[in-house]
Parts: structure tokens; sequence; C-alpha cells
């Protein structure tokens, strides 16, 4: 079995909501179980937060592919902004954030901490996330 | 849109105060919380329990303000304690680092017994 379903979302508040309900329905068609599915859920509000925040994208939408195999759940952020270089992304740590003015810079090690696993490929003509989850 | 609005109760006790949760906790949800910590510090409060068992999703914004909340209870020398998380945000919470400035009970009456 294999399906997959494509959207795009305009960037809106709380639109990254909307994103998880439906890629929450096709966790629970797979019969994925509730942790697994709300891990899901805040990885892919992560992914959605950063295209919305961070991607400067003109057309101002964020593309999704979920996509159901047999063995694992595969979701696809993609904006057409700016890109980054995720290598130069600094790895959050706890005790320097309690004392930094900026607490923030948790998405992507959310991310990765709670799919199996994260792919980014980015450059200047936008970003996209692979992320999987196996059943 | 569909999910509502992050609403909150506090209740005061003598010795600490519990703050009930409904909903997502994101920027301003996050700073929902915030407002109400700090309006209790003010108070003299500096035990603090966040009840979460009716807020299901949260967001790494909401929760770096909740980071912020941490360091003025630290710097008041008080405690913060969360109980009904889901699986998922105490896992995250602990991945994060936060489980070893706060501490996280499955329930409230968990989370009060300890204060007492
Ligand atoms: N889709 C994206 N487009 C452009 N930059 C991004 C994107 N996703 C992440 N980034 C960059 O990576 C950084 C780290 O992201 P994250 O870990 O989610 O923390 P935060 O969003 O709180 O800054 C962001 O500050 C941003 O500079
Ligand atoms: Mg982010």
């Amino acid at each position: 079995m294999e399906e997959e379903i494509t959207f795009t979302v305009p960037i809106r508040p709380d639109m990254e909501l909307e994103v998880t309900r439906v890629a929450s329905s096709v966790a629970e068609a797979m019969r994925l179980g509730k942790d697994k599915i709300d891990e899901i859920k805040l990885a892919l509000i992560e992914a959605c937060l950063n295209a919305f925040e961070h991607s400067k994208s003109k057309e101002k939408k964020v593309h999704i592919k979920i996509k159901m195999t047999d063995d694992r759940l595969e979701i696809i952020v993609r904006d057409y902004g700016v890109g980054f270089d995720p290598s130069k992304v600094k790895e959050p740590k706890i005790e320097e954030k309690l004392k930094s003015p900026r607490k923030r810079g948790w998405g992507l090690k959310i991310m990765r901490s709670l799919m199996d696993s994260v792919v980014i490929n980015s450059h200047k003509g936008g970003t996209k996330i692979i992320m999987t989850k196996r059943r | 849109m569909l999910e509502q609005e992050l609403t909150l109760t506090a209740r005061k006790e003598d010795k600490y105060a519990v703050i009930t949760t409904e909903g997502y906790i994101n920027n301003p949800g996050g700073e929902k919380i915030a407002h109400m910590c700090y309006q209790l510090m003010d108070e003299g409060y500096k035990h603090f329990i966040l009840n979460f068992s009716q807020s299901k999703v949260i967001n790494s914004i909401g929760i770096s303000i909740l980071i912020e909340i941490i360091e003025k209870v630290l710097e008041l020398k008080g405690s913060l304690s969360f109980c009904g998380l889901t699986n998922t945000i105490a896992k995250t919470f602990r991945i994060m680092g936060l489980a070893q400035y706060t501490k996280i009970f499955p329930t409230e009456e968990e989370a009060i017994k300890a204060l007492s």
C-alpha cells in the first residue's frame, strides 16, 4: 500500500494546526499509535512554523506532502523562500538559554529528536524538510 | 482557527499557585502563562504548578517562554512543576533539558504532595 496526499497552505497564524490535522488522520489510518502520532504532530508544527517564520517566501505558501507506505510515514514540508545553512545553526543548550535573552532556537532539535529521520535540503531557492516515522 | 485560544485559571494556595491551561501553548499562549506567573510573583508567590492536562499541543516558541519563567523562578529560588503532560510533551521537555530545572508529575495531586 502506498498513498500520497499533497496540499498547499497559506502562511497564516495557526495554519500549522490545520496541517497536523491532515497528518494525524493519515497516521491514525496507518494505526501508528497515540504517542507516535503526537510526536509527528509536534515535529510537523516546528517544520511548518519555520517555513512560516523564516522562509520569507514571496508566494506566502508552504507545500506539504504526506506519503504513507507499508512501513513508514514520510512528510515533506517545502517552501520557496530564502533557504538557510543547517550546519550553521547552533545546537541549543538549556544552561545557555537560561542566561541568554534569546531563549529560542529549539525547533530543529525537537524535529530531529521526535522523528526517526529528518533530512534538510536547503539552498537559495528554498527549503525542503523530509521527515519520516517508522511504523 | 479551530483550536481555541489558550485560556487559563489560577488557584492560589498559601505557599504555591496552580495554573491550569486549556488549548495551544504557542507564542500568545506562552505569554499568557508568563503574564499570570509574573503577576503571582509580584504577589509573593515563588512555587508554581502548571497543569497542562487540557493542553495537548505546544510549540517551541511557547516552550521558550516557559524557559523565561523557569529563569525567573530560579532567581527567586522557587520551583516550577508540571503535571498532566502528554508523553510526547514530557519527552520534549526532557530532550530540551527543562526537566533538570523543573519537576514533572503525572497528576496535580502528586505535584502538590511533593511541595508539602
Ligand atoms: N524554512 C526555513 N527557511 C529559512 N530559514 C530557516 C528555515 N528553517 C529554519 N531556518 C533557520 O534555522 C534557524 C533555527 O530554527 P529553529 O531551530 O526552528 O529555531 P527558531 O525557529 O526558534 O529560530 C532559524 O532561526 C532560521 O534561521
Ligand atoms: Mg523554529
